[in-house]
């Protein structure tokens, strides 16, 4: 698919967020896959051309982070923390839970396109163990039935909304957009705090 | 009196806490018309007096680091938040930028101002789409309101501030493989000297500051040094984020004084689950050597942990009770610092597999005990040889593990496998214990 000239004009405004043009190259990776789903030999000779760089280096950044893909993943990208704490809670349960209920294993994708799956380190959120992440959204306080359920809904076109995020999980191309700078208008959606988060306020106001 | 004294979380109970209006009708960005009426050395001198120290691990003295910056040199500055919160156990910074972005951003309007930069960046772990937003929110609505963008609040200071999403990467937690991330290159940490007060991102003075050290910024303008000081411990000032995962019957984020420990926090975290007891925890983070229920009354301030035999580190306390193998659990740790190593230095790159190679075999009941002797000797040879922290972070779980849990790892070998059932130690678990 080549690139349109509205692609061009944001990824100017993402290079003009920065005193050096080579600083876009995070955020205009994001953007590519925010295009494609993922990083194409396309879009890594565009952004060299667009910061006046090698292709090589820009291929050098690419594959130095975990979250750029060299290939296709789900429309829905499944994260089970498998990091020791999540682990312990149950993060290897549902790892191997789901990878047996989909028939695939890290970084594979189901046959319909649909789910994707990853073993991920530590997401921030171990106060809400065992976590999963679905196109880098909060699902918190997972067991192996409810990540299951999760997957399932994703299959059927209609997935269960995070935990802490917005009203409903974006595909993994709107995602991408967001981590790129696009602001999707849905900040204020979800809620502002999970349980754990309030946990001190919450003992304070019964007097502790 | 509460042990607990919300300031961050303070307003974290509202549901709209994170929008612009629920932050000025809660006192917002009135510290920042304070400092710009100030002299900026005058805002330097108040971090430094309060005593705030850098609560992403490392503990320096935030106002120190910012009087480092040399004035008058023609230079940019740049000002850049360390939001690349990866540390194992760490959930303080993603939670506080969920409820309240703006107490960053305010924060930030005030250090740029302090050290004189025209240009700040956030650079966030790119794995936490919904934080991403509500940050990417606040910060257009702090250039709407007029306090970001040129001639703010009408006092002739001009600050961009630029939103960066990271690509899951921990160690661009390391403040130079940040800045070199930022920068367009693979994330890998850079010899110091040069620290990055003199050359920076761009090889310009910079200030890389965590989230929390940030955000404590706006509190301490408004209430005063005196006030934050009057918090905490002789060398450890303030108040701070303890987050308590694991183990615990109800875990979570809690503010208190420095110095608070374990013993009070588990109680206000509902006890060690019903039925268990706590067997091991980290202070900090998993790169901060694990304590065990001998620790309980220890200080959680950066001496009292420093003089434990570890580090306060993020106060992540990740508590494990008696069903966890701790054998397990320095493994998978030991595998994430072999995943993460950028594979610049040759001893952590290369060393952190032999540890994993080692420790899967000790957990398989495979080995001997002289592979302990092995491991501690390696971890001698991978720490403190390496430009960065991680590789010091990787040997502190198997080196605390061994000099507490010495006799479990024997134990696995007697016992050909692995004693524990995993079931027994998940949220889900409805009994169990040692197999």
């Amino acid at each position: 698919m080549p690139f349109t000239q509205e692609d061009n004009s944001l990824m100017d405004s993402i290079i003009a967020r920065y005193p050096r043009s080579r600083s876009a190259i995070m955020p205009l990776l994001h953007l590519a896959q925010a295009r494609d789903g993922y990083v194409t030999n396309d879009s890594i000779n565009t952004i060299a051309a667009k910061l006046n760089l090698e292709a090589a280096e820009v291929t050098a950044v690419s594959t130095f982070y975990t979250q750029y893909k060299s290939a296709p993943v789900g429309e829905y990208h499944v994260g089970v923390c498998i990091n020791t704490l999540c682990a312990v809670m149950g993060g290897d349960a549902i790892y191997e839970a789901v990878a047996e209920h989909l028939g695939i294993g890290n970084n594979e994708t189901t046959a319909d396109g649909k789910v994707s799956l990853e073993r991920i380190e530590c997401n921030a959120a171990c106060d809400y163990a065992p976590v999963v992440m679905a196109n880098w959204e909060f699902y918190d306080n997972q067991t192996p039935q409810s990540a299951k359920d999760l997957v399932d809904s994703m299959r059927s076109g209609n997935p269960i909304p995070p935990t802490r995020g917005p009203k409903k999980l974006p595909t993994w191309k709107e995602n991408s957009a967001v981590l790129a700078g696009i602001n999707d208008g849905r900040a204020g959606e979800g809620v502002n705090a999970g349980p754990a988060t309030l946990l001190g306020i919450n003992a304070k106001k019964e007097g502790k | 009196m509460s042990k607990i004294t919300p300031v961050l979380s303070a307003a974290w109970d509202q549901a709209d806490s994170f929008t612009i209006e629920a932050y000025k009708r809660n006192g917002g960005y009135q510290a920042l018309a304070k400092a710009l009426d100030m002299k900026a050395d005058d805002v330097i001198n108040i971090v430094k007096e309060s005593g705030l120290r850098g609560r992403g691990g490392a503990g320096f003295p935030t106002g120190t680091k910012w009087s480092f910056i040399p004035q008058g040199d023609n230079k940019e500055h740049y000002f850049v938040v360390n939001a690349d919160e990866s540390e194992p156990g760490t959930c303080k910074d993603m939670p506080l930028l969920l409820a309240n972005p703006h107490s960053l951003v305010e924060g930030i309007i005030i250090g740029s101002y302090a050290i004189r930069a025209n240009h700040a960046f956030i650079y966030l772990r790119g794995e936490v789409t919904h934080v991403y937003r509500r940050v990417l929110q606040a910060v257009e609505d702090a250039y709407k309101a007029g306090y970001l963008g040129k001639n703010i609040l009408g006092k002739g200071f001009d600050l961009e501030l630029t939103l960066h999403a990271g690509a899951g990467a921990y160690i661009c937690g390391e403040e130079t493989a940040l800045l070199d991330s930022l920068e367009g290159f693979r994330g890998q940490p850079r010899l110091r000297p040069p620290f990055p007060a003199i050359a920076g991102l761009y090889a310009r003075p910079t200030v890389v500051n965590n989230v929390e050290s940030v955000a404590s910024v706006p509190s301490i303008i408004a209430n005063g040094a005196q006030w934050f000081a009057s918090m905490g411990t002789e060398k450890s000032k303030g108040y701070t984020l303890y987050s308590l995962s694991g183990h615990v019957n109800k875990p979570g984020q809690v503010e208190a004084p420095l110095g608070i420990t374990l013993r009070e926090l588990l109680e206000l975290a509902g006890g060690i689950r019903n039925g268990h007891r706590l067997k091991f925890w980290t202070p900090g983070g998993s790169s901060t050597p694990m304590f065990t229920d001998a620790h309980l009354d220890i200080p959680l301030d950066y001496e009292g942990v420093g003089a434990a035999g570890s580090m306060l580190g993020t106060k992540a306390l990740q508590i494990f009770d008696e069903t966890t193998c701790v054998v397990r659990a320095t493994l998978r740790w030991t595998e994430f610092y072999k995943h993460e190593s950028c594979g610049k230095c040759t001893p952590c790159r290369e060393g952190t597999w032999w540890l994993v190679q080692i420790l899967k075999d000790l957990e398989h009941g495979k080995g001997t005990p002289a592979d302990l002797d092995k491991l501690l000797d390696l971890c001698e040879n991978i720490a403190g040889r390496s430009f960065c922290a991680l590789a010091d972070g990787a040997a502190s779980p198997i080196i605390s593990s061994i000099k507490y849990f010495r006799d479990e790892y024997i134990h696995h070998l007697e016992n050909k496998g692995c004693p524990f059932d995993p079931v027994a130690s998940t949220l889900f678990a409805t009994a169990g214990g040692v197999k």
